[in-house]
């Protein structure tokens, strides 16, 4: 049986390679080792230019919040969360969650997943490490490891569960012109900007460049066209088929939603990912971070954007989100004051989304640490209580099935909160 | 107890990597002494001084002679510009305009950003003037400017044209108090607004106005110091206090630069360790670039960052150091620090010898140069480079796009180059015609496959 398996992955692999073999001998062959038991998937959202955390997850049971941001706090819910079912939710406040934080109201989308228990919120969350600039600490955060500059792969290349012989040559995914720091490393990543796009457009001149990248004298480049060449054969076959998102799910305009909406492509085509990675930019706010109201201006559009795009993905995945779990990030959050321009300045903790099927949701995790003067980091920026290794590393751990994660974050014993 | 082990544990990893990585280190640092022979000197020369080698380019060289064709490119104002490029820049009509003049007009931001973006690649092609472009290219890239920020899009062309090309081979201090004053700047790092804690509060508003730190943060970590140069978040505060009343006059046309003593923190500041005095108006912001602009680590940090884009990823720390010596001692003149590093072993070395992944914009303009290419129009070739990864004058972040070469390797962006590569060769690409015999036979798919080779990707 062990045997006839290997014959069968050696042989079709071959086929594999230059993209000949149909689709379901390719499912076959990632799901030989298990048919009943299906791949644990993560995906990992990157909000690059740290978002407002603070104006994201709001706390309007705070006093302190609402003192400290006299012109861009978003209104306490008019509606608890008790009694949500009787009354319309007011389109320019907070969307009550637990009776003390609440939603912006541009994520209104994601509350219904709240309520189904498969979106999970951790607040006061982040890097421990004190920098404020933004590239410092995505560094960092991709890295795995806050402080360390000299680490050279990421945190998600390094929670690749190690190859038991030939892999799925798109395992690791990151939509996207380059290649996010966060996948970098020792294990075939590949990073793309469309499925369609992924290809040589004529066949003989892909011969040729398949040659001379195996050929190449530069490793990086050998290494990168041999994993390139073996992705195009994977990809050829769902490329012909026009992608209609299941359940009706609309994906909002633009690169995130197109990031997502090939993600679950990726995924339901069955061809093997593990981990995928987007990301959305835009969020340092300095200045009107907020239009005439919560709703209008620039977080509220981008908020609305990044929600539908996140409702839309769960929505297309349907029951295959119980193999999956999406979790955001962002570099640090803001400061806790607003700042002389209705803006926010570069600060500390934020708050991270975690949204699947197996997730324990419905439920905002992480000890609150308050926003009195004195209850601040720095006297400025909202404290942080969890790490953010404290997440990913529970669910490298727990959903992936990782049996230690201390090579995934050296030096750092990650603190589970029970997400899943 | 179970810190001291976490400690133990990091310090093991600690040394076992700086174990490895010195050992690894010393390899590559002998290829660094380690000179090419005699015949790559020129194409090494064209490689990273220009953007890409034309047939023909390596002779010319060799006639001039190599040494006086550097130091020709060290002052372009000697050579005399190609006539088909100012012609074909003629067309571009908004890259003369100033921001008042294209609101006047009613040009919208789609045009603007189009001529900017054709005028860089058609300059990358045509240009007599290389190193210029490629430092032009260089230097906004350090002091980006992201163009779809609001009144931006009425200001990048004349922040370019008139604050970044002129200066590129001059002093820093004056690049950077050009770029402190632009309404480019102002505006995209928010300085404009920045205002002191006595500042008159507009009326009829809920909240008050005051200080904004944007500006303050990204001088000191992109612009000169470096992220580890040795500032707190003090020193941001202070920075920004200093800046204040640093504004724009009529930023939604175009704008200038003006300083409002109204709104100005008057106040003692101190900054990096030195005393800034109560009542010094807007010399407070000069004083902070003075100190800025002559201190060690911005010397060290640019030196890095011009021995990254011009000899290698890892520049020896050596070559750094003579750098960053040249800087200090000639008060921040950029054309000997590019002086000190075209004279240097190290340019000329093995390790630094096609080492470089080729940029986007790199790779485009140096595939429509190796081909003799003739551009009609660019505006292909800039929604190639976009496609690339690399969209001109839109990198978001103040940090500007990496020049790392890992940043340009992926499958994505390589499946992308051959496609470029051969849609170029077999003339596909609308706008531009290549030289037919260079591009091996006619219709040949396979034409091309040389630029998207792995070869062609490195410089």
């Amino acid at each position: 049986m062990s045997t006839r398996r290997i014959f069968l992955r050696n042989s079709a692999l071959a086929m594999v390679g230059v993209g000949t073999a149909p689709l379901w001998l390719k499912r076959a062959l990632y799901a030989a080792d298990g048919p009943l038991q299906r791949q644990k998937i993560l995906v990992a959202i990157f909000q690059r230019g740290a978002a407002d955390g603070l104006n994201v997850v709001v706390p309007h049971g705070e006093k302190a919040y609402y003192n400290l941001r006299p012109t861009i706090a978003i209104p306490r819910p008019t509606v608890d969360a008790d009694k949500r079912q009787d009354a319309a939710i007011d389109p320019d406040a907070a969307i009550d969650l637990d009776g003390f934080f609440g939603l912006h109201p541009s994520l209104a989308p994601l509350k219904p997943l709240f309520d189904r228990q498969q979106l999970a919120i951790v607040d006061a969350v982040g890097s421990p490490d004190p920098t404020r600039s933004h590239f410092d600490a995505q560094d960092y955060m991709e890295s795995g490891t806050p402080g360390l500059k000299a680490t050279g792969d990421g945190w998600m290349n390094r929670a690749l569960p190690k190859a038991q012989g030939k892999v799925s040559p798109v395992r690791a995914v990151s939509l996207g012109p380059v290649l996010p720091r966060a996948m970098r490393g020792a294990q075939p990543a590949i990073a793309l900007q469309s499925i369609d796009g992924f290809q040589v457009r004529n066949a003989e001149a892909a011969r040729q460049f398949q040659q001379m990248y195996t050929d190449a004298r530069d490793p990086v480049l050998r290494a990168t066209g041999r994993e390139t060449f073996e992705a195009v054969g994977m990809l050829q076959s769902i490329q012909k088929q026009a992608y209609k998102p299941a359940a009706g799910a609309e994906y909002p305009r633009g690169r995130f939603g197109d990031s997502l909406r090939q993600i679950a492509q990726l995924i339901k085509s069955d061809v093997g990912v593990e981990m995928a990675f987007a990301d959305i930019g835009g969020w340092d706010h300095h200045v009107n971070e907020l239009g005439a109201s919560a709703s209008q201006g620039p977080l509220a559009n981008l908020l609305r954007e990044y929600g539908q795009a996140l409702a839309a993905f769960w929505q297309d995945m349907g029951d295959r989100m119980q193999d999956v779990v999406v979790v955001t990030m962002s570099e640090f959050g803001r400061t806790a004051q607003e700042n002389g321009n209705r803006g926010t300045d570069h600060g500390h903790a934020n708050s991270m989304f975690v949204m699947g099927g197996g997730v324990k949701g419905g439920k905002v995790y992480g000890q609150w640490p308050g926003l009195e003067k004195e209850q601040l980091y720095e006297g400025r920026d909202l404290a942080l209580t969890t790490d953010f290794r404290d997440v990913l590393g529970e669910l490298v751990a727990r959903h992936i099935g990782m049996p230690s994660v201390k090579g995934v974050f050296p030096g750092y014993d990650p603190k589970f909160l029970g997400l899943v | 107890m179970r810190n001291r082990v976490v400690l133990a544990l990091c310090l093991a990893m600690f040394l076992g990597e700086s174990a490895f990585a010195s050992k690894k280190n010393a390899e590559q640092g002998r290829q660094f002494f380690k000179q090419i022979p005699k015949d790559q000197r020129i194409p090494q020369a064209l490689n990273r001084l220009t953007f890409g080698p034309r047939p023909g380019d390596a002779r010319q060289v060799k006639a001039i002679g190599l040494k006086k064709w550097i130091d020709l490119q060290l002052h372009p104002e000697r050579i005399p510009e190609n006539p088909l490029l100012d012609a074909k820049l003629k067309t571009l009509d908004t890259l003369n305009m100033s921001g008042s003049e294209m609101v006047r007009k009613g040009m919208v931001r789609k045009l603007v950003a189009r001529d900017l973006a054709e005028g860089k690649l058609l300059r990358a092609i045509y240009s007599n003037r290389q190193l210029d472009q490629v430092l032009d290219d260089f230097w906004f890239n350090h002091f980006n400017i992201f163009l779809d920020k609001g009144a931006d899009r009425f200001m990048v062309t004349e922040y370019e044209r008139g604050v970044i090309r002129p200066r590129v081979l001059g002093k820093f201090r004056d690049l950077l108090e050009a770029t402190a004053k632009s309404p480019a700047m102002l505006f995209y790092l928010d300085n404009w607004q920045s205002v002191g804690p006595n500042a008159p509060q507009p009326r009829g508003r809920k909240g008050s106005r005051g200080l904004n730190e944007n500006y303050g943060r990204e001088l000191l970590e992109l612009h000169t110091l470096g992220v580890d140069g040795g500032y707190t978040q003090q020193d941001v505060t202070e920075a920004a206090r200093c800046f204040t009343g640093w504004t724009i006059d009529q930023p939604q046309s175009g704008g200038t630069f003006v300083f409002n003593k109204r709104v100005h923190d008057d106040g003692d500041k101190v900054f990096l360790g030195v005393k800034i005095p109560a009542g010094g108006g807007e010399s407070d912001g000069e004083k902070v670039l003075d100190i800025v602009a002559r201190h060690p680590s911005t010397a060290h940090f640019i030196s890095r960052k011009l021995a990254m884009r011009f000899v290698a990823d890892n520049p020896p720390s050596s070559l750094v150091d003579r750098m960053a010596q040249t800087f200090l001692n000639t008060d921040g003149d950029l054309r000997e620090v590019m002086l000190t590093m075209l004279k240097s072993k190290e340019f000329w070395s093995e390790g630094a010898y096609r080492s470089k992944m080729k940029s986007p914009l790199e790779m485009v303009a140096s595939a429509v140069r190796a081909l003799n290419g003739d551009v009609d129009s660019a505006f292909s070739l800039v929604n190639q480079v976009a496609q690339l990864g690399q969209p001109l004058y839109r990198k978001q972040e103040p940090t500007g796009y990496s020049n790392a070469s890992q940043e340009w390797v992926n499958a994505g962006g390589l499946l992308a180059r051959m496609n470029f590569a051969l849609h170029l060769a077999g003339n596909h690409v609308p706008g531009v015609k290549v030289d037919a015999a260079k591009a091996a036979k006619p219709d040949d798919p396979t034409a091309g496959i040389g630029l998207g080779s792995p070869e062609f990707q490195k410089h």
